[in-house]
């Protein structure tokens, strides 16, 4: 809470928002024109994306340099820390909600399919095994057939890309050593290892994705077990990019000298994101991959 | 100021008592329980109804005799305390909730209990199987054990468009009358399978105290014991598409002898139609047959006139599809051709060979492709259909 | 400022140098108080869009038989008429309380994040635009109309639907956007910018209220974004999550729909709750009583609010243990909303009342959001259910909550604020006409929907058999007179926009406690700059 002598910035007006919420109404609205074969999808998008840039460039920037130029000081910086913990949180249930259906497929939808009352159910033969692609049938006037597919294994690769994130979260906690120590090296290094790990995380899963894709017959559209592994890899994959996006602008201001040992907010903001990335990793690990 | 309010009450007071004066044909409750769940949730209902009343009124009651007494303008000097403060107000403060819990979990609690068992007990006892299938914007029913067995038969709508559109006086079963009743014996416990064939439909019949959605590719059920003869009327209850308000659910329950008459008609009946596509039809018995399939099962979405109702239901009038061959000079059927997309479907439009026959195809397709303006002139025999299946 | 101490001095200028005038103004402002002002214009203005559509549906239902639409635009009206009110009027209408208050009753210098404050309104419009393009999409031949599924979406009845569904998804998705921010605002503002000795046990409930809605947001809204990112999926990108064929299931949809769907119903209402505790005390010149039972209650609500979700799809056919489960946790939600009850009650009981319009709107609130919640106890019970689910019942009693429930605490809450926030007095009489108006013709129009399930109307159903036609009658015409009473308020809430009628005092409540009254009326357009400290 404000001691006595504390000023709170509120920064002035800013047309960022405005901008950045029209940009979205063009991406969001063009992506649907898209969707729906409707030709100017494509240009409203590509604009609405424009938008988005600049505003992340320019809202970022001016962030920045409001930071550098000593703005924000401890009232501020604790409210920054508070939105981070909050936002990460509301992370943590979008990830739920995938979660919670691999869950709900798993153990109550596909178990349901396959023990119908055997004198009426039309899924004989059908049984219970995970991974599954579902019993077969009409959806909506189309038939879906059950293709043959290999299901992804916990070993080789993503055993692999467990390893890279973890030791990336090695790396990032060493650098914010660094960082408190005021030794710029160890800071710039342990966040360039960080980044690096990161791109060889995504590169590791595009190649298993091409994998499944080309050899092991699984994609997006087999059925519950492939839907609910690449939404949640894939969504998993995104943030990682995100946050390895996010990563290489602390590096690239640790390299300009920003950052003090008490005041670092953006950094440890990234950090914290980053160990987000790797808990969910984990969990997918042992509950995609493995079980 | 109190005259005014006054003024106000009496006038809404008059105006509610008109209403109800104006019209005789209300209900206030459930409609009268067909069977023992019917008459279990009325039972239920009435007491909860009851001591929720009992709750609000005396909850009221003190409301309103503070706001007539604490009040400024009567000179009612506030008091200032927060909460309870003597051991004696505390106790006072928590028996509301003492007697909330009891209310909640033993009085409505546990007769609530014996409700859902008794419920979900749908196979214990059970005299036969009865499958219900839901579809865009009809019921499919399906007897699969007993005396009927095997027999299998759409119900559809039977209202007039015209009565929908005010062009015609409505009937008294308006919206709720069917071409084809189900029909179940009175006094048997009926196990209901439920399921459907595109989006979740819900089967309801007030009377019967059930409703049970129909999921498409899952099988749900329930149970109805019907206790007197009679017609029974319900609707589907949950949003299956435009056709969501028309697709009623009409039980009628007879005595065993009876039914088992009606299942013997309707078997004869069923076999005479399937032996229909044996022969060879004149075109215009096709046309004629057609034209009454297509008002039961196609006009809901492709209209009466056959203009459909663009983008979502394509107009036939004219129609690429309709307006073009069926086979290929080999004889075999063409993908994506008039006859491939009524038989299999596609999005929205039903794969119409799990539901008609082949002499329904065979005349709405004759009927389609010489109608509406379409001027095809040929015609397709119930046999061809029939080599296809 | 009058407060009794205020803190070191500073120059606090430099922010205000070119500060935009006009539109630029509301573009680009990082004030709490614009952005207030900006999210209530946009409830009152889409709570007239949405009133307008369901009045459209009223008229259709006026009369058995097809009168006015196609049964496919009554689907798309009925739908777009419940986002439009629960997402674009009742939540807009608590966030721009919020912004408006909070820092005024924290004592904070203004909310703790301005610009993504800032970025949180002005996701609204494109999201409005997104749901209700479609329809003027439609007029020139583009997709069929705007999403016709009813606001739950249930797949599959979404993954078969046109063009209208990509829209309300992406809509959702901006909505969820908005409300996250909205959240984190509020979070961050109420831990970090309380003015000094402003503890957590003496802010006023409507923070507590508020807290708890942003939590709950948070926990749930990105579920709901995840619901329909796989309906998405599901429609376009091959996926199966909600069909039977590849091993989905379409009751999935309604799990995650509904985990986010009966948090928001508290969500809608936990701010009222906070607020209408204050205008009680206020108009009954008495301290608000059992506050400490009523933060628990909150807390106890909050946390009930997401084990209960199933009871909103009781007729899919579940396990009996799960049906009992979901029923009894349902029903002991009654306990702690009892303890508000008892609450606002025992406020009232022996103060001295009075009952201006606010007043007015807070007593009536609480009998007729008590008949929603009674109505909400019963529909608890798995067999009855079986009857009221998806019938006209059910629908009176969502708007026992909502519009009651929801709507009318809003009211209350303009009409206290009102002279707060313009400087001026609303005319007295008038306010209380629209009261009147509004709480009789809302009894009107839904007392007959309770009769009318309980027949056996189901909902959703743009023409209904002869036995229901003198209900549906009634109902229809209270709907107008309800919808046109509204009119009053907007009438009430211009003339204090352009300073018509007396000026307002700072406190023009004889009982109002509270820092916000301590503020001139209007307040400054900087106010706390130096925070107050609060003994
Ligand atoms: C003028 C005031 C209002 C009237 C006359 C009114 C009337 C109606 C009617 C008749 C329906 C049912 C349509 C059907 O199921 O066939 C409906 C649906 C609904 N309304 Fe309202 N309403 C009003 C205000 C509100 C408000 C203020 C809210 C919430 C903040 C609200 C929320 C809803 C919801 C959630 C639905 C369900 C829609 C669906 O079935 O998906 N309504 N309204
Ligand atoms: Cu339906
Ligand atoms: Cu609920």
């Amino acid at each position: 809470m404000a001691t006595e002598t504390q000023h709170y910035y509120v920064p002035n007006p800013s047309p960022y928002p405005f901008i950045l919420s029209s940009g979205l109404l063009l991406l969001t609205s063009g992506f649907v024109f898209k969707m729906n074969n409707f030709a100017p999808g494509v240009w409203m998008m590509f604009l609405g994306f424009l938008c988005v840039l600049y505003v992340l460039f320019g809202w970022f920037g001016k962030v920045i340099g409001e930071s550098e130029s000593g703005q924000y000081r401890e009232w501020e910086d604790k409210s920054f820390r508070i939105a981070m913990i909050v936002f990460i949180s509301s992370e943590v249930a979008f990830f739920a909600a995938f979660f919670g259906a691999l869950f709900f497929v798993r153990n109550i939808g596909i178990p349901e399919l396959a023990h119908f009352d055997p004198s009426l159910t039309p899924y004989k033969g059908f049984t219970a095994i995970w991974p599954s692609a579902g019993p077969g049938g009409m959806v909506l006037g189309k038939l879906y057939e059950v293709a043959k597919f290999e299901p992804m294994k916990p070993l080789g690769l993503p055993a692999i890309n467990t390893m890279i994130l973890l030791t990336s979260g090695l790396t990032v906690t060493w650098a914010h050593w660094g960082l408190v120590k005021d030794n710029r090296r160890q800071l710039i290094l342990g966040l360039f290892m960080t980044v690096v790990l990161g791109i060889s995380f995504l590169l590791c899963q595009a190649y298993e994705y091409h994998h499944a894709y080309t050899e092991m017959g699984l994609t997006l559209g087999t059925g519950a077990y492939g839907a609910t592994f690449f939404m949640l890899t894939g969504f998993h994959g995104f943030h990682v990019l995100l946050g390895t996006i996010m990563l290489t602008v602390i590096l690239l201001r640790s390299i300009n000298g920003h950052f003090k040992p008490n005041h670092h907010f953006a950094f440890e903001g990234v950090a914290w994101y980053w160990h987000f990335v790797d808990v969910v990793w984990l969990l997918l690990f042992v509950l995609v991959y493995w079980l | 100021m109190v005259g005014k309010r006054l003024r106000i009450a009496v006038m809404s007071l008059a105006m509610g008592l008109w209403s109800v004066m104006a019209w005789a044909n209300y209900s206030w409750n459930f409609p009268t329980p067909a069977t023992p769940i019917a008459t279990d949730t009325l039972h239920v209902h009435n007491k909860f109804m009851i001591i929720a009343m009992i709750i609000f009124f005396v909850v009221l009651g003190i409301m309103i005799f503070s706001i007539f007494n604490h009040r400024k303008d009567k000179g009612f000097k506030a008091a200032t305390f927060t909460g309870p403060s003597t051991a004696k107000q505390v106790i006072w403060t928590l028996a509301p909730f003492a007697l909330l819990l009891y209310i909640d979990f033993i009085l409505m609690g546990i007769p609530a209990y014996h409700s859902v068992v008794m419920m979900e007990d749908t196979k214990n006892g059970a005299d036969m199987v009865l499958k219900v299938t839901g579809m865009q914007w009809r019921w499919q029913y399906e007897y699969m054990d007993g005396y009927a067995k095997g027999i299998k038969f759409v119900s559809n709508l039977a209202t007039p468009q015209d009565q929908i559109d005010n062009k015609a006086p409505k009937g008294e079963h308006y919206l709720l009358e069917v071409d084809e009743p189900v029909i179940l014996p009175v006094n048997k416990k009926v196990r209901v399978i439920l399921t459907s064939n595109d989006v979740i439909h819900t089967w309801w019949v007030p009377q019967f105290g059930v409703a049970r959605d129909a999921i498409p590719g899952f099988l749900r059920e329930t149970w109805v014991k019907i206790e007197q003869p009679g017609t029974y009327r319900g609707q589907c209850k949950e949003l299956c598409g435009k056709g969501h308000g028309f697709m009623p659910v009409v039980v009628n329950a007879v005595s065993e002898d009876e039914f088992k008459k009606w299942a013997d008609a309707k078997r004869a009946e069923l076999a005479t139609a399937s032996a229909g596509a044996d022969k060879t039809w004149s075109k215009e018995d096709l046309i004629s047959h057609g034209k009454e399939v297509y008002e039961k099962n196609c006009a809901v979405c492709h209209q009466l006139d056959g203009k459909g109702v663009p983008p979502a239901f394509p107009p036939l009038a004219g129609s690429k599809v309709i307006n073009g061959p069926i086979f290929d000079k080999d004889g075999k059927l063409i993908a994506n051709s008039h006859l491939d997309r009524v038989l299999n479907g596609k999005n929205v439009m039903p794969a119409w060979k799990a539901l008609l026959n082949d002499v329904d195809i065979a005349s709405v397709v004759t009927y389609e492709r010489n109608s509406f303006g379409n001027t095809m002139g040929d015609m397709l025999q119930p046999a061809q259909v029939k080599a296809l299946r | 400022m009058s407060t009794a101490t205020t803190t070191a001095t500073h120059d606090h200028s430099h922010h205000d140098h070119h500060a935009p005038s006009g539109v630029m103004r509301w573009l680009t402002t990082t004030n709490h108080k614009d952005i207030g002002t900006m999210y209530l214009t946009f409830a009152l203005v889409m709570f007239l869009v949405g009133g307008t559509m369901i009045l459209g549906v009223r008229a259709e239902l006026f009369k058995p038989g097809l009168q006015l639409m196609k049964p496919e635009f009554f689907n798309q009206l009925i739908g777009v008429h419940a986002l439009v009110m629960i997402f674009a009027a009742l939540m807009p209408a608590a966030t721009g309380f919020a912004n408006w208050m909070l820092p005024l009753q924290l004592g904070a210098p203004d909310m703790a994040l301005p610009r993504l404050n800032n970025w949180g309104f002005w996701l609204l419009p494109p999201a409005a635009i997104l749901l209700t393009a479609p329809f003027t999409l439609a007029l020139f031949g583009i997709g069929d109309g705007a999403v016709a599924t009813g606001w739950t979406l249930y797949a599959p009845l979404s993954v078969q639907g046109g063009i209208g569904v990509d829209f309300a998804i992406f809509s959702v998705h901006l909505l969820g956007i908005s409300s996250v921010l909205g959240s984190i605002n509020i979070i961050v503002t109420i831990f970090n910018m309380r003015a000094p000795g402003m503890t957590l046990f003496k802010m006023p409930l409507f923070a507590w209220g508020w807290l708890i809605t942003a939590f709950l947001l948070i926990a749930t809204i990105p579920v709901l974004a995840g619901a329909v990112t796989m309906l998405l999926t599901d429609r376009h990108f091959g996926t199966h999550f909600f069909d039977a064929a590849g091993g989905g299931d379409p009751i999935l949809f309604q799990h995650l729909f509904w985990f986010f769907g009966h948090p928001e119903v508290y969500i809608l209402l936990l701010p009222v709750w906070g607020f209408i505790p204050h205008i009680l005390s206020a108009f009954s010149r008495k301290p608000v009583y059992g506050y400490k039972a009523q933060v628990y209650s909150f807390w106890a609500i909050g946390i009930l609010s997401v084990v209960v979700w199933a009871h909103h799809f009781f007729t899919v056919g579940m396990p009996v243990p799960a049906l009992l489960y979901f029923m009894y946790s349902t029903m002991s939600i009654s306990l702690p909303l009892a303890v508000l009850f008892f609450c606002w009650i025992a406020t009232m009981w022996k103060g001295s009342m009075s009952f201006e319009t606010p007043m007015l709107f807070a007593t009536g609130w609480i009998i007729l959001f008590g008949i929603g919640g009674l109505t909400g106890l019963v529909l608890a019970d798995v067999a009855a259910d079986a009857q009221y689910h998806h019938s006209y019942f059910v629908v009176a009693h969502f708007h026992y909550t909502l519009f009651a429930g929801g709507i009318m605490g809003i009211m209350a809450g303009v009409y206290f604020w009102l002279p707060k926030m313009t400087g001026y007095m609303y005319s007295e009489k008038l306010g209380k006409l629209h009261f009147w108006m509004t709480a009789i013709a809302f009894n009107m129009t839904f007392i007959p929907q309770f009769f009318l399930g309980l027949a056996g109307m189901p909902r959703r159903i743009p023409d209904y058999a002869l036995q229901f036609a003198e209900f549906n009658m009634i109902s229809s015409i209270a709907a107008f007179i309800l919808g046109l009473s509204q009119l009053i308020l907007v009438y009430n809430i211009v003339s204090c926009v352009r300073g018509k009628g007396e000026k307002a005092k700072d406190n023009p409540w004889e009982g109002a406690q509270g820092l916000e009254w301590t503020l001139p009326s209007p307040p400054p357009y900087h106010s706390f700059t130096e925070q107050p400290v609060v003994k």
